[in-house]
């Protein structure tokens, strides 16, 4: 966890938040603990401190359930997992199963996890059971097929966890513990137990990847960190361990991400400084031939390499941008001209080099990108940088990069900032439409008026009913839209799945292209009965935030209408539940021609809306329908 | 180190691990006399204060440490090594 800042007066700070006599400001502070480097001791303190607070009112934070099932001893680890979860400003409440009865709390009629209704749900197991069943001599069939009893198991318990709680699944993979017994010949040996672990993983895996059920990689994880700080011999056999009490904030964390990544929580675009951090020494003093970088010497590959992963990171799907104390004309001519610079002035989106303060420029690049600022990493080499923007800007992840550049690259990566759950063509180009966005941006400034903006920008919308191949890109932005998102409702894949197969409910997607490109599926939105006969309720409406002020929310409306109609519906009837990020939405059923109906006494806080279709005239707006050709068949009538 | 700050220390780290600011232990303390100090968070002081004290205990030492004082000595013995 070296990317987090050592806390500087744990106890002090502790204790000063618990004093707070605001139960929001005392959330608020102890929340703040959760981004320092604790170890497992203060981990636990903190824990505990949180447990003690009243949650409601904390509109901020987002409640989640979890439910731990293992084949061993997991409780220690509830600790981890709650100030990891504190530190994306999720309150995450945990439910462990009881000891070894995974099997059990899944596939009995009276489950526990029936009225608990978990969101996600962990299965962790470890491998003692099937290494007791597959004999050392074992042939590879023997072998592949102890394995392929274990996997059609864990098939099976998925399949019916996601049935009967509809929860997100979780398959940790299985550690690797055993010891060698053949040595080197083990990734030969089809019995030894190091080998059956090895492709009990690839099969688990695999399954898993089928099922878009979604993986903790501990077996990974254990291999970066050195198994041994993982897996405490003593500690398993004193209490059924598999991981250490000391890794607990390390394990809180990876899974968190995965839990987090699910809910739109994972950084979007990395912000690099430039001097001494994408090159060695400060281009304004010693000029660009004086600069280490590159092949040639460690501390010029360091550099590079750094550079590399950002490339990488680029090429899938994280959008670059640079923020830098420097002449912008020096700064440019060196990712123009220098020979050694791998990143290229293509590479970034959003590129700030003045004499500002960086707080307030990393402001306008999310502002640029349209993006929230806590999508944000910025990462420096400068301590007092780094200090300010944590100082002001909470909401930014500031990974503690250590002074040696060779280890740079190491810190970023094992911060894992943009850990992802799937990975689509879209997610792909998202970084190039961020950079198309940052010049639509600009085209925005100079034209004249925003309805020459718009006009200029050639619009069409695509939609039609969600198919099969949408379905995944669906269920990603279903689950991680928060900002436009008027009911922030969540759906697992398979509930979307089978929502779309309902005929009493319509499911719509919508694409997004301009002369510049395809912005890709941005807004999906789900009609269902209400209860109110011919009544539609549009119970989730979601739109990236790339696309926002085009328009789309008036067409896509236009569109709904239209569909509402053609099935008969007189009325259209729209939700707004407010959260910490969803402000934006707050007036769009106003905006599109909506009453709203909640009596004024009402002091709930959502509101309802209801939009007559009788009376409905389509908003004007300068976008073209195309039909999607795969759904042809749902064209209104 | 004395005894007493040894104790002192295994206060504190025992007195965390279980939210109890005042928590004082005594060599004749059994982990029964602390409410809360279950198995549970016996595994986590043992590795706590191996952590802080930079001590290691072998298994069959945490398994028949009869009071703190058992724990203190062991330490003791530990770092005189």
């Amino acid at each position: 966890m070296q990317w987090l800042p050592l806390p500087t007066d744990f106890r002090g700070d502790l204790r000063a938040a618990l004093a707070q006599v605001d139960a929001v400001a005392r959330l608020e502070q102890l929340s703040s603990l959760s981004n320092r480097r604790l170890d497992f001791v203060q981990t636990i303190q903190l824990d505990q401190a949180v447990r003690r607070q009243a949650t409601e009112g904390a509109a901020t934070f987002q409640p989640l359930k979890l439910a731990l099932l293992a084949s061993h001893t997991v409780e220690h680890l509830v600790s981890g997992i709650t100030v990891a979860g504190l530190r994306r400003r999720l309150l995450i409440q945990t439910y462990v199963a009881p000891y070894g009865q995974y099997r059990q709390t899944v596939l009995a009629n009276d489950s526990p996890l029936l009225s608990y209704r978990p969101d996600f749900l962990l299965f962790s197991l470890s491998p003692q059971q099937l290494l007791a069943s597959v004999p050392s001599t074992a042939s590879s069939q023997d072998a592949a097929a102890a394995v392929s009893e274990t996997v059609d198991m864990l098939k099976l318990l998925w399949t019916e966890a996601r049935e009967r709680y509809g929860a997100t699944i979780v398959q940790q993979t299985f550690m690797n513990v055993a010891e060698p017994l053949f040595g080197s010949y083990d990734r030969i040996a089809a019995g030894a137990p190091v080998n059956v672990i090895a492709r009990l993983n690839d099969r688990v895996v695999e399954a898993a990847a089928e099922q878009a059920v979604s993986v903790l990689d501990i077996a990974r994880q254990t291999e970066r960190d050195g198994l041994d700080s993982w897996f405490d011999r003593a500690r398993w056999l004193q209490g059924k361990l598999e991981v250490s009490p000391v890794m607990v904030p390390a394990y809180g964390e990876i899974l968190v991400r995965v839990i987090g990544a699910h809910r739109g929580l994972a950084k979007k675009c990395l912000v690099l400084d430039l001097d001494n951090t994408l090159w060695g020494g400060v281009v304004g003093d010693v000029g660009q031939e004086g600069l280490v970088l590159g092949e040639g010497s460690g501390t010029g590959e360091a550099y590079l390499a750094l550079q590399r992963y950002a490339k990488q990171l680029r090429d899938r799907g994280v959008v670059l941008a640079v923020c830098s104390k420097n002449d912008p004309t020096i700064a440019h001519t060196v990712f123009r001209d220098h020979p050694e610079m791998l990143l290229k002035p293509s590479d970034i989106a959003v590129f700030v080099a003045n004499w500002e303060d960086k707080a307030s420029n990393l402001v306008q690049i999310a502002e640029r990108l349209n993006i929230g600022i806590d999508s944000l990493v910025f990462v420096d080499d400068n301590p007092a940088e780094r200090a300010r923007v944590r100082e002001s800007l909470p909401m930014v992840a500031v990974p503690e990069l250590p002074d040696d550049p060779s280890q740079y690259v190491r810190c970023l990566a094992d911060a894992g900032y943009f850990e992802a759950i799937a990975y689509t063509a879209e997610d792909a180009q998202r970084a190039q439409q961020y950079a198309m966005n940052a010049s639509r941006e600009t085209l925005r400034l100079s034209a004249d008026s925003l309805d020459g903006f718009l006009k200029g920008l050639e619009m069409n919308v695509a939609y039609g009913v969600v198919g099969r191949v949408d379905l995944q890109r669906v269920a990603q932005l279903v689950n991680k839209t928060n900002q436009f998102n008027p009911t922030t409702k969540r759906y697992s894949l398979q509930e979307i799945t089978e929502l779309t197969a309902d005929e009493k409910c319509v499911a719509l997607q919508f694409r997004l292209l301009d002369r510049l490109g395809d912005n890709g599926l941005v807004s999906v939105m789900i009609l269902k009965p209400s209860n109110t006969p011919a009544v539609l309720e549009v119970d989730t409406w979601v739109m990236s935030c790339r696309v926002f002020g085009r328009q789309l929310e008036m067409e896509a409306m236009n569109i709904a209408a239209e569909i509402a109609r053609a099935r008969g519906a007189t009325s259209l009837r729209g939700t707004y539940m407010p959260t910490a990020k969803n402000g934006v939405v707050k007036d769009l059923y106003a905006k599109l021609g909506f009453v709203q109906v909640d009596q004024l006494s009402s002091t709930q806080q959502a509101t309802h809306w209801l939009l007559p279709l009788d009376s409905y005239a389509p908003h004007q707006t300068f976008i073209t329908r195309r039909l999607s050709v795969a759904t042809a068949e749902t064209e209104p009538a | 180190m004395t005894d007493h700050e040894v104790l002192d220390t295994l206060s504190r780290i025992l007195g965390e691990l279980l939210s109890a600011d005042s928590l004082e232990l005594t060599m004749e303390t059994r982990r029964s006399d602390v409410p809360g100090w279950d198995s549970f968070n016996y595994i986590n002081f043992i590795v706590a204060v191996e952590q802080e004290l930079r001590v290691k205990f072998g298994l069959a030492e945490i398994e028949s440490f009869e009071n703190v004082g058992a724990i203190v000595k062991q330490i003791q013995r530990a770092k005189a090594r």
